[in-house]
């Protein structure tokens, strides 16, 4: 797998990739199949109607990963990719997927990522997503993804989400059904800066009895950025959701965080909290008295908020 | 050595004019010395603490840290000279562990057992606490017992510390007396400590007396006890009784 420094880098960042992945992987570089690897357990296929892939997880597939990195180098493309991911019962899997676009032109390159995921009975899915922007050019880097999982009895999925930095704008929508027993927990978080725009919308369905989510968003707006928040929890059955917005403002950044609950059914639990602010001086002060300087005290509340 | 002359600190008022928080402290305290800040509510003990740390800038006066003027120094710097502050209140951290507290106040990568033995010596089951986060899923008296065990962390000279008995149990209490009795033990810090309790007190070497932003006794604890005691018992007219006969006569 012949590899420049751009995309070593840009594998590093949004998949901890440092050469082939281990377990079954598909790595797509400027539209384009760079190489792929399958298993006994998962297949990949291409899809012949749209652009995209097909991943098939056998039943009973335990401790295995499948990677799905996207890396863009070339200016001015704009792609739309269907990933669906079949994931049958009893699974125990962790998908890493993300996006890396450098964009050295001054054309925009935009990636759309629409993934969709069937997850079978008693399966549990970990799902991490990484998106991130570089470049000296001055053509923006843009990503749309969009994801749909419908969760089976009893399975549950962890959506981890980051995009921290680089990506000029971001349309984002996630929905998640969640039948009976099922759990849906979603971690995102967002940092923007100077001019950059970022939505995310979001619909939660508690589909069956037992069912359950939280949803913890984790955002900071810096500079001249703007974020906009709408996570829907949405109660049709009994089931608990749990929606916990927390933002952080720098600069001279706005935010709207517009979290609802939506009870259908009488037996459903629902809770959201939403928080915007700037970083307390108590805080920094607190670490300055450890010894570090304010920029210092700020950069590790960010990690830390961020981690 | 300590040095504080003619420390003064003034607030503007809502009136428009300034209210006076510290009139002129004189102080001094010696290398190693356990000190207890002691004295009515509302009468400068934390302002003067604050400002020893930086954390209040005075109107007036200098602060000499083993011979340095530090008064015009940043927070930083003062920490980085080995000044450490434990807040009577202190502030959560969303996301932030309290491993990587107490690494950002020890400076360095901190094994397992290193983080549970200052979490130990504040009365915390270290196993439980390491990776917890720092935010409010902690009650006030954990949060405030960390706290203390990033002052302990801290290679510091000076260790200033604002009522740390408030908020902790009795048990925990029990072990943060035993604490400071073994960090005293050794003579390697300074230690000023802001409290009302007799069992703190009961640690130092000297009292320091603050009221109306003044200093008004300083000495061993030893004689000043005698006076505290004096003071407190006759300190209420209240408890003497006058003022609800007077207010009865009266009315």
């Amino acid at each position: 797998m012949a590899q420049n420094k751009v995309d070593i880098n840009l594998l590093r960042e949004i998949a901890d990739l440092e050469g082939t992945p281990k377990g079954a992987y598909n790595i797509r570089k400027n539209g384009q199949l760079v190489s792929r690897g399958i298993n006994a357990n998962i297949d990949i296929v291409t899809k012949d109607d749209k652009p995209g892939i097909d991943i098939i997880i056998k039943d009973g597939t335990k401790n295995q990963s499948v990677h799905i990195p996207v890396i863009i180098t070339e200016t001015g493309l704009d792609e739309l990719v269907y990933n669906d991911f079949h994931i049958g019962a009893d699974c125990d899997v962790v998908i890493v997927a993300g996006c890396g676009i450098h964009n050295a032109g001054d054309k925009k390159s935009e990636h759309s990522g629409i993934h969709t995921f069937y997850i079978g009975e008693n399966s549990k899915v970990q799902y991490v997503e990484k998106h991130y922007g570089e470049g000296e050019g001055t053509g923006e880097k843009v990503m749309n993804p969009r994801t749909e999982v419908y969760l089976e009895k009893n399975a549950s999925i962890t959506l981890d989400t980051t995009q921290l930095r680089g990506v000029d704008s971001t349309e984002r929508y996630t929905k998640i059904v969640v039948k009976e027993g099922a759990e849906a927990i979603v971690m995102e978080k967002l940092l923007t800066h100077d001019k950059q725009k970022a939505v995310s919308e979001m619909d939660v369905i508690l589909a069956g009895e037992g069912a359950s989510s939280r949803v913890i968003s984790r955002s900071v707006a810096q500079d001249d950025s703007e974020q906009i928040f709408y996570p829907r929890m949405i109660g049709d059955g009994a089931g608990f959701g749990h929606v916990q917005c927390d933002s952080i403002l720098m600069g001279k950044a706005k935010i709207q965080s517009i979290p609802a609950i939506i009870a259908n059914h009488p037996d459903a639990q629902l809770v959201h909290e939403a928080a915007i602010g700037r970083i307390a001086g108590e805080q920094l002060l607190k670490l300055m008295t450890l010894g570090l300087t304010a920029e210092e005290a700020e950069e590790e509340i960010l990690n830390g908020f961020l981690r | 050595m300590l040095e504080l002359k003619g420390l003064t600190y003034q607030v503007d008022n809502e009136g428009g004019g300034t209210t006076n928080i510290l009139n002129g402290i004189d102080l001094t305290v010696a290398d190693n010395k356990f000190i207890v800040i002691t004295g009515p509510n509302g009468g400068g003990k934390t302002s003067l603490a604050k400002t020893i740390m930086g954390l209040y800038q005075p109107t007036g006066g200098q602060i000499l840290w083993n011979g340095t003027d530090i008064t015009n120094m940043t927070i930083t710097e003062r920490a980085k000279l080995g000044i450490s502050y434990g807040f009577q209140q202190p502030p959560r951290f969303k996301g932030m562990r309290v491993r990587d507290l107490l690494e950002l106040a020890s400076g360095t990568k901190l094994t397992r057992d290193e983080c549970c033995s200052y979490l130990n010596r504040v009365g915390l089951c270290a196993a439980d606490y390491v990776d917890r986060e720092m935010d409010t899923s902690l009650s006030g008296g954990e949060v405030k017992r960390i706290e203390i065990a990033t002052i302990l962390a801290r290679p510091s000279g000076l260790l200033i510390f604002d009522e740390p008995e408030a908020g902790i149990d009795l048990w925990s209490f029990a072990k943060l007396t035993e604490t400071f009795r073994l960090i005293h033990g050794r003579r390697e810090n300074t230690i000023i400590v802001i409290s009302h309790q007799e069992r703190i007190i009961d640690l130092a070497d000297e009292i320091v007396m603050v009221s109306d932003g003044k200093v008004v006794r300083h000495g061993p604890k030893e004689e000043l006890m005698i006076h505290i005691l004096a003071e407190t018992g006759n300190g209420c007219d209240f408890l003497r009784g006058a003022t609800c006969h007077d207010q009865d006569k009266e009315g």
